[in-house]
């Protein structure tokens, strides 16, 4: 047990990643009702953007100082797709039955991943993402990559923007008077339209920086890390409780570490060796899953809500 | 009105999901004789040209090209004129199986070169054993898709006798690499990783059968999910074992983060796999950290190869976008070995081409007794239908390139 404090770091590090991108899963959820099925490939289309603009730089850049500009650019990416969706695929289907836009969600990330297949330059296979120089950084009882570094800022600069942005701003308020209820919240003079793409730009900006740590972390982008990364992040947010968006990031550290503990120790336990290792680490993720949602069906910081059906 | 919106939604999606799955199939045009009296059949290929696999796929494909453009501009067979018919597997079996399906189902294709990975041979086999069209494989390398599910034991049976392959197996590749790094690199303790699949696991159990026979120590296990990037917590473990070296059975979509993990792990020490990692692709991903990494491949490398030069020649002369990969040598010697079958049963046929059931059957006896010298050297096949080139090498991943640090039979 003595790299524990290694794994621990390796999961929540992990868990980080599935939380920036559950925020995306469950402020849509949490406003409109919807399991926005492409969100993972709004965050692999970040991660294009971003190399885009690293390509875009001459030779030689400083990946720090093109930092700035590849974020801004996967955001770009990233929020325009969000609100397109929004505005043509989700918006029209607004008061249609329920699974109309769920399979609306799943046509649209089939398409956008093929569209990044056929269009990108390369796509077709793994393309190479810039990283950090220099080994690990050794911080005594463990040690993390260099491209580590960028996701352990962004993810809590991230979630106190978010928490501060929705409890403090006007149209942070909007937004919970929204996801409380719609229509007195739209007699009450809130422009819900705009709130509901405000919610998809913020979950795809937050996709975004999870793009590019993604890449910084793994040293490649391709055209389908949405599908699993989104799975997870999805899996993150109900673990969370889908709709609460501190439970989105508590659920992706808790995915995390539960893999990382999974794939750690589970064989070591007396006659589980067979059970262990990287091989049953999603299976034991989803044990959890289930047990969680067992004991608390609205997940761990979910609130019991009536259903709106 | 809600249900009829439904309803309109419902309609697209499954509307839209046929017109897709429509673009996948190309109308099945049976070659058949032309007005002057020369008769085009039809060689299938079946390999991954797209997804992460795609490059040693391209090179597969590319190669396959060259050689039936060769053959066609020497009149190899005369009054013969091949064509080629490329079919993408995705590196997924059941796509796989359904290109094996489409090939046996068009009447001009005689045989078929592909696929690349074993367990997309696997369910391939049995469609092309039914239609009797000989399927030859440049990169199937598990000992099982020719010599039956107990090999190990020494009961070798022959399943399909129209599958054969121009690659050496696991059951020689693997115990290379395992006598390699033990009796030359005196390293003593490995760590074995693979990814379920039929190639990386097969792979993965015969380099550590041989590896603890020499003496040697596996201090641990594990197997990880190949669609995964994240493999950091098997990579603490890793580094917690402290082995000398990582064997990973397995492919370099998944190897290169691995490897590149590993050292990000701590554990400065070279992780060596099989004819998978063998590409550059796999130095592409994990970057500097690849270096001194190392792969079996097999065959000598093309480049040493007299046979070889002509070949690379006229493939630089072909000007195709991709390398012609680990593989490519193979997969030229896999079309022409075709090729010559379809020349014997020509010239046994006095000139002709025999209808076409028949043509399939002769062509599938022929291959047994193909002979030649091929890109990767003498070509034959034994009574498994496995090469009689036995030949192996394995590279190490210097200033950024795959250097070849070993080369020669396997000696038991």
């Amino acid at each position: 047990m003595n790299d524990l404090p290694q794994q621990l770091a390796n999961g929540l590090l992990l868990g980080a990643l599935y939380g920036l991108i559950a925020i995306g899963y469950t402020m849509v959820y949490g406003i409109v009702q919807l399991i926005n099925f492409a969100h993972g490939e709004i965050f692999m289309i970040g991660g294009f953007g971003a190399l885009t603009a690293y390509l875009w730089l001459p030779d030689g850049t400083s990946l720090l100082l093109a930092l700035p500009l590849m974020i801004l650019m996967a955001m770009a990416c990233s929020v325009l797709v969000a609100m397109g969706a929004e505005r043509f695929a989700y918006r029209p289907l607004r008061n249609a039955p329920r699974l109309a836009p769920l399979i609306t969600a799943i046509g649209l990330s089939i398409a956008l991943q093929q569209a990044i297949w056929a269009f990108y330059p390369d796509a077709t296979k793994s393309r190479p993402f810039p990283e950090f120089d220099g080994g690990r950084l050794d911080l005594g009882a463990f040690a993390i990559g260099r491209g580590d570094l960028f996701l352990l800022i962004a993810a809590p600069v991230c979630m106190i923007g978010l928490g501060f942005f929705v409890s403090k701003t006007r149209t942070g308020r909007a937004m919970q008077a929204t996801s409380q209820d719609p229509d007195t919240a739209k007699l009450m003079g809130i422009n819900t339209d705009r709130i509901i793409v405000t919610a998809f730009a913020i979950g795809a900006a937050f996709a975004a920086i999870a793009a590019i740590a993604h890449g910084l972390k793994y040293g490649e982008v391709n055209f389908k890390m949405g599908f699993i990364a989104g799975l997870k992040a999805f899996t993150a947010a109900v673990l969370g409780g889908i709709g609460n968006i501190y439970g989105a990031m508590i659920g992706g550290l808790v995915l995390g570490l539960a893999e990382a503990m999974a794939t750690a120790y589970i064989e070591n336990i007396p006659g589980m060796s067979q059970l262990g290792g990287g091989a049953w680490k999603d299976v034991w993720a989803f044990v959890l899953l289930i047990l969680v949602l067992l004991l608390r069906p609205q997940g761990l910081l979910g609130q019991r809500v009536a259903d709106r059906a | 009105m809600r249900h009829r919106s439904l309803l309109i939604i419902t309609t697209a999606v499954t509307a839209g999901a046929l017109t897709l799955s429509a673009c996948g199939s190309r109308d099945d045009s049976s070659g058949s004789s032309d007005g002057g009296g020369t008769t085009t059949v039809t060689i299938g290929l079946d390999a991954p040209l797209t997804g992460d696999l795609s490059a040693l796929g391209q090179g597969i494909k590319n190669s396959v090209d060259l050689a039936i453009k060769t053959a066609n501009k020497n009149k190899e067979v005369p009054g013969v004129t091949f064509k080629l018919e490329a079919l993408d597997d995705v590196a997924q079996a059941a796509t796989g199986q359904q290109n094996a399906t489409k090939l046996v189902g068009d009447t001009s294709v005689i045989g078929v070169v592909g696929p690349l990975n074993s367990d997309v041979g696997q369910s391939m086999q049995k469609v092309f054993d039914d239609a009797n069209v000989v399927l030859v494989s440049p990169a199937n390398t598990n000992p099982e898709l020719t010599q039956g599910k107990d090999w190990q034991s020494g009961k070798k049976v022959r399943g399909f006798k129209t599958y054969f392959r121009t690659a050496t197996t696991d059951a020689i590749q693997g115990p290379y690499a395992a006598q390699y790094m033990y009796n030359e690199r005196k390293l003593k303790k490995v760590y074995v990783i693979d990814d379920k699949k039929t190639y990386g696991a097969g792979l993965a159990a015969t380099f550590s059968n041989e590896f603890t026979k020499l003496g040697g120590q596996v201090v641990g296990t594990d197997h990880i999910n190949p669609d995964d990037k994240d493999f950091s917590a098997v990579a603490s473990k890793v580094a917690q074992a402290k082995p000398d070296f990582v064997y990973y059975g397995g492919e370099y979509p998944a190897g290169a983060p691995l490897s590149s993990q590993i050292k990000n792990a701590g554990a400065k020490v070279p992780t060596i796999g099989g004819d998978a990692l063998f590409s550059a692709e796999y130095i592409k991903l994990a970057k500097q950290n690849s270096e001194g990494d190392l792969a079996s491949s097999v065959g000598a490398p093309l480049e040493t190869l007299d046979t070889a030069k002509k070949f690379i020649a006229d493939y630089e002369a072909g000007g195709y976008k991709d390398a012609y990969e680990a593989y490519g040598g193979y997969s030229y010697d896999s079309a022409w070995a075709i090729i010559q079958a379809v020349k014997a049963v020509v010239e046994k046929n006095d000139g002709k081409l025999p209808e076409n059931k028949d043509a399939r059957k002769q062509i599938t006896e022929a291959m047994q007794t193909v002979t030649f010298d091929g890109v990767s050297g003498k070509v034959g096949f034994d009574e498994f239908g496995d090469t009689t080139n036995k030949q192996l090498s394995l590279y190490e991943v210097k200033g950024g390139k795959h250097v070849p640090v070993k080369s020669g039979e396997f000696g038991g």
